[in-house]
């Protein structure tokens, strides 16, 4: 509660829009106990009375009622009006919404159905029917407001509902013994209840706008009782002679407005967890680049990774996701880079061309050479005109990393027109070529197909066609199959390899799959919390591993054909990033760690062929 | 395609159905005798047996109502006696000046909403981001009744650039031109509203389809970054945005009630507003069924649009 | 007595009726399909995505009303009794561990749920169960009052499966328990589900698409494919020497260090489609064996060798 205070109130406008409102709040409580005029007592003899005027410092109205009084026992009469219609709204809506979400089938069916009935109706007419059939008044005005947005609570909650009901931990707390009532108050409503106050703190303004709004219309508060939305309709025909009688309480909902409104979008914003990490920021069309330190010198490699350094930003926490990492690839060379999750694998593969995610990545070191030129820092019309064309990606889970919308032609198309000159008709025949080449059967008829009307397969084959477009020079191919079944799988690296070996293709191949790496790439470098700790030619690093990592990694991977046992394990977990050990990061894990291990960095060394990262490597057999 | 249509359009019967059962039952909330709650003030005996008779008042209320539905459905919406004319005559006469006025705000806010927030989505943090934020945080905030006022009082009373009230002048009027200039105040003052909603949505779906992968996959393909944010971006963000614009087109409407009464403008929620307040209850009955079940109709359109958009939708 | 037997167990997802003409017949996401478990064995389940081992371990734990057919446990028939009366016999370990708990509940809320409800404990025994689960699986207890999201996947996994523990099952379903965790912390839980299994004499059944995880722990291995079992038989052997054509080519696609790269099939094949099943063998379409016959007729499960079973007209020969 205190963290979201906190998280709260360092949003400046929320903290403003709750200053506001507490002002407010204090002033319409205590207003009782003021030395106010009474709100409706006429005197005719002081009526239009400008403001500042001698006991009435904003005037009075065309009765020669003080509008100061009547502004605040308006205000407070609106505050509770639009506040009680949100409750009721908010109770019986998400009630609604629960039930129907969660035991989904026919009961949702027919709770639904009402709903969109009600939904149906432009929500005014709706109101409007309402009062008309109860007759104005401020009570029934009430009764409307919140009939009208119980529809609003129940989709929104339901939609929520139904998303969580799905998860599997309801499933088990079913199979804990819950029953329904149980599951949906102690499981569901925790989880749906900052939904429910995000969704009241956004609409909550809007209602009091909508009291006010009936009450101008004169169904609302009738006189001499006022809202402030009944003192606005009464100013109106004294509106152009006398506009102060208007400004007043149509300032005052405005000003209640606004600040309900910044609150509440404070309030959505602290209890929404994803915008509570920054997630919700957009990428920028390049990685945001910090350099520190030198820059290394040009080498003749076909790509160059120097010393790579990329970081991500998260509030005040820095995470160290790449610490230094160098690769090279020659032409024709496939290279492997190992690691499991957070190894900093992905990231530096996605430094190359600048695609790591900024906010929050940053590139603060080192260099990425193409053909000796470097990528790091360059301009965005450099860096895009070598993206696709010189150097293309191929990425993990193809049905996410296709566009939906568009066609599988039109999306290679584009990728080709992007760099080249091309008539339409042009790329469409070079697309269908395209898949040709990645052996999908029918291509002619499969190019006009959308993503989600293909296999998993198909899709990736797509991915491969799309990152060949252009005839690259390099493909990073980021575990292209690790959302891929097992008998795709072989298809897919199979097409990659025969692929590279036709047209020379350098391919940067990242997996955490030792046998595929065995299977498909010349050299390897293993990686682990953000660094290379391992690297050689494929066959050396596996048969001989020399960084316990490697070797006890290898020893964790069950091999087929070796029957029931005992499988290695690594003990302990790897390091958070933004806390890393001095010394050696796999130090604390390794059965042979020594004092000088947690001290001072470890050179990443040995023959040119196979350098290890560690003090004590393991000796060849 | 056509199926699609077809098919939503079947599928709408159900609803307008509801949507009859739902206003009968709200007016038959009515307290008290409903033919004298109909007449109102104006109920002598005779009259009040007549309607009685005519409403077929003495019959149980599931009759009652099939004969409301035969009637409607044959054009029938009753009389109302305060204009002494067919409701159905009125209605259409009010619905026609409504559109003029609310279809004009919904393309405004439309254009003008998806604009800002593409444009505030694209240079999030930046200057221009925090510009529209905060002229859109006004636009939600101040009442739509409120801005029309002040409206009039700044560029009719003051500046004398408008005129303050009315779909046409009184002497002289009538053309376009003179449509337009009447129409202006009213268009814009309604369109605020929804035209901050809007501008809010549509950039946080920009927000939300800008950190997808496949946009990532575009730019990683060489894209212009142009291309990416206007074409990529946005057809996703719009499959998001349509039904909003669904739901606002329904605000629309419903905000044109108050500013009919604002700018005088002849139309179906002034019209409705004085039927209550005269408790003509059968227009407003009636102008409530025939505007809802315009906007059914019309949200079967923004359905078609969205699957048009969106091949993953199964037609 | 088995622990588990399961006989012509079958689920056929209904599908939504068009606006015009009859229901469609649904999508048979699980073909009537007998296997029996043996107590204190481990039955591994491989097979590719939408084979239906999943819709089958739902299935058995009482999540989903099977279509036909029944399941025993211990030789007593559970009826649609609901996940209630399964829970005390038979418990779930999901794939994502971070999914499968509440993320608004401590753990201790969490742990206790089963020994409260299943079993009635009052509130002292529950505390001393609570800690003899925890020391079982190697966590500590002062992680009871922590939050899910406070752990990493490999702890979170064995939290799930302290919860399957205290409801004190017989038999507990992993449904690809491991897939969701690194290599190095993926060994780490399946020695302990290991260890466990031994000393409680619980009974597994193991749902995988990992052809070297499934044999590191099974004894036997059913091998599903479109909703149908193809093969059954000891671990060791059933990939080693598989009788189904379908079986052999899982056991070569998968990559292995030290074998060179081969596609053991070439063409872009795919799964059939489950709305518009072929009538014979499913498999037929990609089968290099494939002949008239099986593509007319659905061959049933037959005997081969010692203790494997495999449904296939043309089998392998070793």
């Amino acid at each position: 509660m205190s963290a979201f205070l906190t998280l709260l109130f360092r949003n400046r406008l929320a903290a403003m829009g709750a200053g506001v409102i507490a002002a407010i709040l204090l002033l319409v409580l205590t207003t009782p106990f003021l030395p106010l005029h009474d709100p409706d007592v006429t005197a005719t003899a002081d009526r239009f009375m400008r403001p500042f005027a001698e006991g009435h410092p904003l005037g009075t109205d065309h009765l020669g009622r003080d509008l100061l009084s009547r502004l605040l026992h308006g205000t407070r009469l609106s505050l509770a009006v639009g506040v009680a219609a949100a409750l009721i709204a908010a109770v019986i809506g998400s009630s609604i919404g629960m039930v129907a979400g969660y035991f989904g089938g026919r009961t949702d069916n027919v709770v639904m159905r009402g709903v969109d009935m009600l939904m149906a109706f432009p929500y005014i007419l709706l109101a409007l029917a309402i009062v008309a059939a109860l007759g104005p008044g401020l009570m029934n005005a009430l009764i409307a407001v919140a009939a009208v947005n119980v529809p609003f609570f129940a989709r929104n909650i339901r939609g929520v509902t139904v998303g969580l009901a799905g998860r599997e931990f309801i499933d088990a707390a079913r199979l804990a013994g819950m029953g329904h009532a149980r599951i949906i108050l102690t499981e569901l409503l925790p989880n749906v209840l900052p939904v429910i106050v995000i969704a009241m703190s956004t609409t909550v303004g809007w209602m009091i706008l909508e009291t006010a709004g009936l009450s101008f219309l004169g169904l609302g508060s009738q006189p001499p009782q006022a809202d402030l939305g009944s003192m606005l309709g009464e100013a109106r025909s004294a509106m152009i002679s006398h506009p102060h009688t208007s400004v007043v309480p149509g300032l005052m909902i405005f000003l209640i407005v606004m600040s309900i409104n910044l609150l509440g979008d404070g309030v959505r914003d602290a209890l929404d967890p994803r915008l509570r990490s920054g997630a919700l920021s957009r990428p920028r069309a390049t990685t945001l680049v910090r350099r520190q330190g030198d820059i290394p010198p040009a080498t003749d490699d076909l790509l160059a990774i120097q010393d790579l350094r990329t970081e991500f930003h998260i509030g005040k926490r820095n995470y160290r996701a790449v610490g230094g990492v160098s690769l090279a690839v020659r032409p024709g060379e496939c290279l492997g880079i190992i690691g499991e999750s957070g190894s900093g694998k992905s990231v530096t593969a996605l430094s190359v061309m600048g695609l790591v995610a900024s906010p929050p990545g940053v590139i603060s070191g080192g260099a990425v050479r193409f053909l000796g030129e470097d990528l790091i820092g360059a301009p965005y019309e450099t860096l895009r005109q070598k993206r696709g064309d010189r150097v293309a990606y191929v990425f993990q889970d193809p049905l996410s990393t296709l566009h939906p919308l568009y066609r599988v032609g039109r999306q290679l198309a584009e990728t080709i027109r992007s760099h080249h000159v091309l008539s339409k008709a042009e790329a469409r025949a070079r697309a269908i070529q395209l898949l040709n080449d990645v052996r999908i059967p029918n291509a002619e008829r499969r190019v006009d197909d959308y993503p989600h009307e293909m296999s998993g397969g198909m899709r990736q084959r797509v991915g491969i066609a799309m990152a060949l477009a252009n005839e690259p020079d390099v493909i990073i191919a980021d575990e292209p199959t690790t959302a891929l079944d097992v008998t795709v799988q072989a298809q897919i690296l199979c097409l990659l390899d025969d692929l590279r070996r036709e047209r020379g293709l350098a391919i940067i191949f990242i997996t955490h799959d030792f046998g595929v790496v065995a299977q498909l790439c010349d050299r390897v470098a293993v990686m682990y919390a953000g660094g290379i700790v391992e690297e050689g030619p494929t066959q050396v690093v596996l048969d001989t591993p020399a960084h316990p990592y490697t070797k006890r990694l290898i020893a964790c991977v069950p091999e087929p054909g070796g029957g029931r046992r005992e499988l290695a394990a690594i003990p302990g977990l790897p390091p958070v990033l933004d806390d890393l050990p001095p010394g050696c990061a796999f130090a604390p894990r390794c059965y042979k760690a020594e004092e000088s291990c947690r001290k001072g960095e470890v050179p990443l060394q040995g023959p040119a062929l196979h350098a290890v990262r560690c003090l004590f490597p393991e000796r060849a057999h | 395609m056509g199926s699609y249509i077809l098919k939503r359009l079947v599928s709408a019967i159900p609803v307008l159905f509801g949507i009859t059962v739902i206003v009968f039952l709200i007016m038959s909330l009515v307290p008290g005798d409903p033919a004298t709650a109909i007449l109102g003030s104006y109920a002598t005996p005779e009259n009040v047996e007549k309607l009685n008779r005519d409403l077929g008042l003495d019959k149980p209320m599931v009759q009652r109502y099939f004969i409301w539905l035969g009637n409607m459905l044959t054009g029938d919406f009753g009389r109302s006696f305060s204009l002494n004319r067919p409701v159905i005559d009125e209605v259409l006469e009010r619905f026609n000046a409504t559109m003029i006025l609310a279809g004009t705000s919904f393309v405004l806010c439309s254009a003008l909403g998806i604009l800002a927030g593409v444009a505030s989505a694209a240079r999030q943090f930046g200057l221009a981001d925090k510009a529209i934020t905060f002229v859109v945080l006004i636009g939600i905030s101040v009442p739509s009744f409120f801005l029309g006022m002040m409206m009039i009082l700044l560029f009719a009373v003051n500046l004398r650039w408008l005129p303050v009230s009315g779909m046409y002048a009184i002497y002289g009027g009538g053309d376009l031109p003179d449509l337009i200039r009447h129409l202006i105040m009213p268009a814009l003052a309604l369109a605020a509203v929804a035209t901050g909603v809007i501008a809010r949505l549509s950039r946080s779906a920009m927000l939300e389809v800008l950190r997808q992968d496949y946009i990532r996959t575009a730019r990683a393909n060489g894209v212009e970054e142009r291309r990416v944010i206007m074409g990529h971006a946005l057809r996703v963000a719009m499959v998001s945005i349509l039904p909003v614009l669904g739901i606002q087109a329904g605000f629309v409407v419903s905000g044109a009630v108050y500013i009919e009464i604002v700018f005088q403008w002849p139309g179906v929620g002034r019209m409705l507003v004085d039927a209550i307040l005269t408790r003509d209850l059968l227009v407003v009955q009636g102008g409530v069924v025939f505007v809802a079940a315009c906007y059914v109709l019309f949200n079967i359109a923004v359905d078609v649009a969205q699957c048009l958009l969106d091949p993953r939708i199964k037609t | 007595m088995p622990a588990l037997k399961v006989e012509h167990l079958a689920k056929t997802f209904p599908l939504k009726r068009p606006l015009f003409g009859a229901a469609p017949p649904g999508a048979r996401a699980v073909r009537p399909m007998s296997f029996q478990v043996e107590a204190g064995e481990t039955l591994g389940v491989v097979g590719e995505s939408g084979c239906g081992k999943s819709t089958l371990a739902r299935m058995l734990v009482g999540l989903l009303e099977p279509t036909e057919g029944t399941i025993e446990i211990e030789g007593e028939a559970l009826g649609s009794a609901g996940p209630a009366e399964f829970g005390k016999l038979i418990q779930y370990v999901f794939q994502d561990p971070q999914g499968s708990l509440n993320p608004r509940k401590t753990i201790r809320q969490v742990m206790e749920a089963p020994l409260r409800l299943l079993h009635g404990m009052a509130k002292p025994d529950r505390d001393r169960r609570i800690a003899e689960i925890f020391a079982s699986v190697n966590l500590r207890e002062e992680y009871l009052d922590r939050y899910p999201h406070e752990f990493s996947g490999g702890q979170a996994q064995r939290i799930a499966i302290a919860r399957a523990l205290a409801a004190s099952p017989r038999i507990i379903v992993l449904d690809e328990p491991v897939s969701a965790l690194d290599v190095s912390v993926q060994a780490q839980v399946l020695n302990l589900l290991a260890d466990l299994k031994t000393r409680l004499g619980l009974t597994y059944l193991f749902i995988t698409h990992d052809l070297a995880v499934v044999e590191a722990v099974s004894d036997r291995v059913v091998v599903l494919y479109f909703g149908a079992v193809v093969e059954i038989g000891r671990a060791e052997r059933v990939f080693a020497s598989p009788r189904h054509p379908y079986t052999s080519l899982l056991a070569k696609s998968a990559p292995v260090v030290g074998r060179s790269l081969a596609a053991p099939e070439q063409k872009g094949t795919e799964l059939p489609d489950p709305l518009n099943p072929p009538p014979g063998c499913a498999f037929a379409g990609r089968c290099p064996r494939a002949t008239d016959l099986c593509r007319a007729r659905e061959p049933e499960l037959k005997q081969m060798g010692e203790d494997q079973l495999a449904a296939c007209h043309h089998p392998l020969e070793h």
